[in-house]
């Protein structure tokens, strides 16, 4: 009796736990295959296209690795895939350098009541049209520009300064100016967290204002300046319209590059070999921080 | 009419819970009578707080029974049971008024206007909230938000009232307030409380009866002086108040009752319902409260008495705490005493005569 | 305040952030067909040219279209992604989870060939269909973001004490869940918008031969001619998001006023 009463609880048991999972499958299986179908599929397939070969208006279903070897080879493509990285890491590095003073301000030296009108201030004009703005910076930069016919009016220079735009140089100014807000609001949230008897407790331990920010508020503030890195160098390295607007010829960058083998070459195969590159790079760079992150996690030595 | 002569409201029949391979409630039998205060007592895990929520619905019983008022609840949806609660956060609705959430649940019966007013303003009244119905939930304080809770619970007239650990978010203060406030209540209102709490003392003050639980498991279920009295384990002498346990021997059990030899205090016969507890194959230990035994001072004399050296001295102002040690016992024993005046405080290291009394003693087998 | 050194940085930090989109009005209005200093008189000619392109009238209806499409159905998605990630435990959570979210950190290049090439695969025509199937792609990660914060900040008592005052699950839902995760809706509804309504990449690659308003915008880069019909253009968008950027800061806080909730910052 009592051991067929436990046979029931186990199947009773087990009923129990599949409906609550089914409940949440339930919840989740719309938005779950919306991504599988229009996520999943199409990441799946353009991995596939990547290692087959590319015929005259259609792809040949041999399985290659020749559009990695070009892709990876070819002089074109790999300056161009080193210039997106070297674009990113410098933007990133820019953005997130200017950021971390005024996400610190914002957290301790703003009264608490008036910290949501700075946030709602500083991200304002993320929320404007990126396009309009990638727009500003060419009219700005341009060789008419504000820039040049500011600085000639004022007698600083006699004729327009060409070195501002259409290189990389206006790609770094002009995406350093888009991410910005992005690069704030991570760090000032990892900066908020921090228990302010910490530094005291630093300071009460003797060590000056300067040297507690650098054993303890940096340290702690750690995770969020590793979140606004990605989070900054991740859009950054697939964008597409600031290079093809102020970038020039010599300011493209990877997302132009794939653009182009789909839209105007036609070449799938090699196009998925490129953006399956790019997608790589993307998750090697952000494995490397997210194990820095850890490692700060951890506590430095 | 005496508790024991109401009928019965609540039966658990041999009642289980799993979590997985985790065996939350292991084989629940008890009652609980109508218009009883209740208490579900045990340390965090035991399992009290599942069990109070398989009355309420909350949790699915993975065997047995529960029975509310001679109805078996299997199938029946806590919407559908004539139990309401007052959860430990007290879940106001932050974006009701108190009104609106003490008249929340008499939605469904499409009240008049007048009458529900009514009725919500009796409820509030009830529990000392009158006129603050407009309020906006969220500017209410603790012990209000309470009130609030139990006027929403009341209001539709349950058969049961679960209560989960309802002062917890209470300071001292107010939870000793707040607990007088609900025995009056409960007495007013005369429906069945059943509350859960970890607090040893809020539990004998409140209630009824008490069930006191560990690992899923009901260890002693009875009023509160029986509990402190006659602890049926250990374990419930020891999470009830403070006891001093000391290593026994049976020396002979007849008719006329358990003679024993105790460490330290010697031989004494003990009447049978003395030793309340069943076997538990660990030993035969006597244990005495603290209060129960005294320091005897120059020319005081008793009928049993034991000797000892005073180990730690801790002074609470009213009462005195002394661990002495027991000539031949190892561990010592804590004594209380009632500070009189005019009565030294005895010193660490001192000789001292303890007076104690047989009956007095438990006996655990 | 404290941080004398420190304001002065933060304010011309500011002054970068704003200083382009401070331009905007100012050539907007300006009676000059070239961009540069210094101003020329004040106009609101480039309004009124800007209102007289059939082509733009139509890249903005398609494109209200998108933003209001996108929105709807990604802040459906995620309410019901958000439920189930904060509220049930069920196998394989975060794979699904972590694949739903996936576009946030993808860029959005990939998002857009991949799509491309398997619609053309399957012979689907492009069109502004096409596009709103890629927007609620990278706007439901967001809209999760933002209504998984509004239902984890909902104590799971408030339903069980709806329920056990009689309600249904589904009336509960309606009278105590609903109302609670209101703001974090909106500010959902809202920001997909936004996203949706300013996103280039997806659209230029999935519309087809429908235009929507940045691929109209990035089609007049060509033109010098068109860059103060640009400026005004920008100027009337700018001016839109920040009055829909105040009503939704606006809404997060009386949300936070109403549930009593501290204030813990913007809503991103």
């Amino acid at each position: 009796m009592h051991s067929g009463g436990e046979m029931e609880q186990e199947t009773r048991w087990g009923r129990f736990r599949r409906s609550e999972a089914a409940q949440g499958y339930l919840m989740v299986g719309t938005p779950a295959l919306y991504a599988i179908l229009l996520l999943g599929a199409p990441l799946a397939t353009i991995i596939l296209y990547s290692f087959l070969t590319d015929g005259y208006l259609e792809i040949i279903r041999d399985f290659t690795f020749a559009n990695y070897r070009e892709a990876w080879t070819n002089e074109l493509y790999r300056s161009v895939m080193l210039r997106s990285l070297w674009v990113a890491a410098a933007v990133t590095a820019v953005t997130v350098l200017l950021a971390f003073p005024v996400a610190y301000f914002v957290s301790f030296h703003v009264a608490p009541d008036r910290k949501s009108l700075w946030l709602f201030l500083i991200t304002i004009p993320f929320w404007t049209s990126y396009l309009i703005r990638v727009f500003l910076w060419k009219v700005i930069l341009g060789f008419n520009g504000v820039v040049n016919s500011g600085l000639m009016g004022l007698g600083i220079i006699d004729e327009p300064l060409t070195f501002i735009l259409y290189n990389v140089n206006a790609v770094v100014i002009t995406l350093a100016h888009a991410y910005a807000p992005f690069a704030i609001l991570p760090i000032f949230v990892a900066l908020e967290k921090i228990d302010r008897s910490l530094l005291e407790a630093g300071q009460d331990l003797g060590e000056s204002k300067v040297m507690t920010f650098w054993r303890v508020t940096l340290p702690l503030a750690m995770p969020g300046v590793i979140a606004s890195v990605l989070i900054v160098f991740i859009p950054t390295i697939g964008d597409y319209v600031t290079p093809a607007l102020v970038g020039g010829p010599e300011g493209r960058m990877v997302a132009n590059l794939i653009q182009l083998q789909y839209l105007k070459l036609d070449n799938y195969p090699l196009g998925s070999a490129i953006a399956v590159s790019a997608m790589s790079i993307v998750t090697v760079v952000s494995l490397i921080f997210l194990f820095l992150n850890r490692r700060f996690l951890r506590g430095p030595k | 009419m005496t508790v024991a002569a109401k009928p019965t409201m609540i039966e658990f029949r041999d009642v289980h819970k799993y979590y997985g391979d985790y065996h939350a409630l292991r084989g629940i039998t008890a009652t609980i009578r109508a218009g009883e205060f209740f208490s579900l007592l045990g340390p965090s895990g035991c399992g009290k707080t599942t069990l109070l929520r398989t009355i309420a619905g909350f949790e699915e019983i993975s065997s047995g029974a529960v029975m509310i008022d001679g109805r078996n609840m299997e199938g029946v949806p806590a919407n559908k049971r004539p139990t309401n609660m007052v959860f430990q956060s007290y879940a106001i609705f932050p974006h009701l008024t108190v009104a609106e959430n003490v008249g929340f649940g008499l939605r469904r019966a499409r009240l008049p206007k007048e009458e529900l007013t009514r009725r919500v303003g009796e409820a509030l009244e009830m529990v000392g909230l009158r006129g603050l119905g407009a309020r906006a939930a969220h500017a209410l304080s603790g012990g209000q938000r309470q009130r609030v809770a139990l006027a929403r619970a009341l209001i539709l007239k349950p058969k049961v009232l679960l209560l989960d650990e309802p002062l917890s978010a209470l300071d001292k203060k107010m939870r000793e307030q707040m607990q007088v406030e609900l025995i009056k209540l409960q007495r007013q209102v005369g429906i069945t409380f059943i509350l859960v709490t970890h607090d040893q003392e809020e539990a004998l003050v409140m209630s009824d009866r008490i069930a006191v639980m560990f690992e899923g498991e009901i260890a002693q279920l009875a009023d509160p002086e029986t509990l402190y009295r006659r602890p049926t384990s250990r374990k419930v002498a020891d999470f009830i108040g403070t006891m001093n346990f000391l290593s026994a021997r049976i020396l002979r059990e007849d008719a006329q009752g358990i003679e024993v030899e105790a460490q330290g205090l010697g031989r004494m016969l003990l009447d049978a319902s003395q030793a309340p507890g069943a076997a538990s194959g660990t030993g035969t230990t006597a244990g005495f409260r603290p209060e129960t035994a005294t320091i005897l001072f120059e020319g005081q004399k008793a009928e049993r008495e034991a000797m000892g050296t005073i180990d730690e001295v801790v002074y609470f102002g009213d009462m005195t705490y002394y661990d002495v040690r027991l000539d031949g016992t190892e561990a010592p024993i804590r004594i209380s005493m009632r500070n009189v005046f005019g009565r030294p405080v005895l010193d660490i290291g001192a000789r001292a005569r303890i007076a104690w009394s047989p009956g007095a003693v438990v006996l655990f087998r | 305040m404290k941080g004398g050194g420190f304001r002065i940085y933060v304010l011309a930090y500011l002054v970068f952030l704003y200083a382009p989109i401070l331009l905007l009005p100012l050539f907007a209005f300006n009676d000059g067909t070239v961009i540069a200093f210094p101003l020329s008189g004040f106009t609101t000619k480039w309004f009124a040219a800007a209102a007289e392109q059939p082509s733009l009238w139509l890249a903005v209806k398609n494109s209200l279209i998108i933003a209001a499409a996108s929105a709807a159905i990604s802040t459906a998605l995620g309410i019901f992604a958000a439920r189930a990630s904060t509220r049930y435990e069920f196998p394989l959570k975060g794979g699904v989870m972590g694949l739903i979210m996936l576009p946030l950190v993808l860029p959005e290049i990939i998002v857009a060939v991949s799509l491309l090439v398997v619609l053309l695969g399957l012979g689907v025509n492009l069109s502004i269909l096409t596009v709103i199937l890629g927007h609620v792609l990278i706007c439901t990660p967001f809209a999760i973001a933002i209504l998984t914060s509004a239902f984890q900040s909902l104590d799971r008592s408030l339903e069980e004490a709806a329920y056990d005052l009689g309600e249904t699950g589904l009336s509960t839902f309606r009278l105590i869940i609903l109302p609670l995760v209101m703001p974090g809706i909106i500010s959902s509804l809202l920001i997909s918008f936004t996203i949706s309504l300013d996103e280039f990449i997806i659209a230029f690659f999935l519309a087809g031969t429908q235009t929507t308003l940045p691929i109209y915008i990035f089609s007049q880069f060509r033109f010098p001619q068109s860059v103060p019909i640009i400026m005004a253009l920008g100027t009337v968008l700018v001016a839109c998001s920040i009055v829909l950027l105040t009503i939704a800061e606006y809404l997060r806080r009386r949300g936070l006023a109403r549930s009593g909730a501290k204030d813990t910052g913007g809503f991103l």
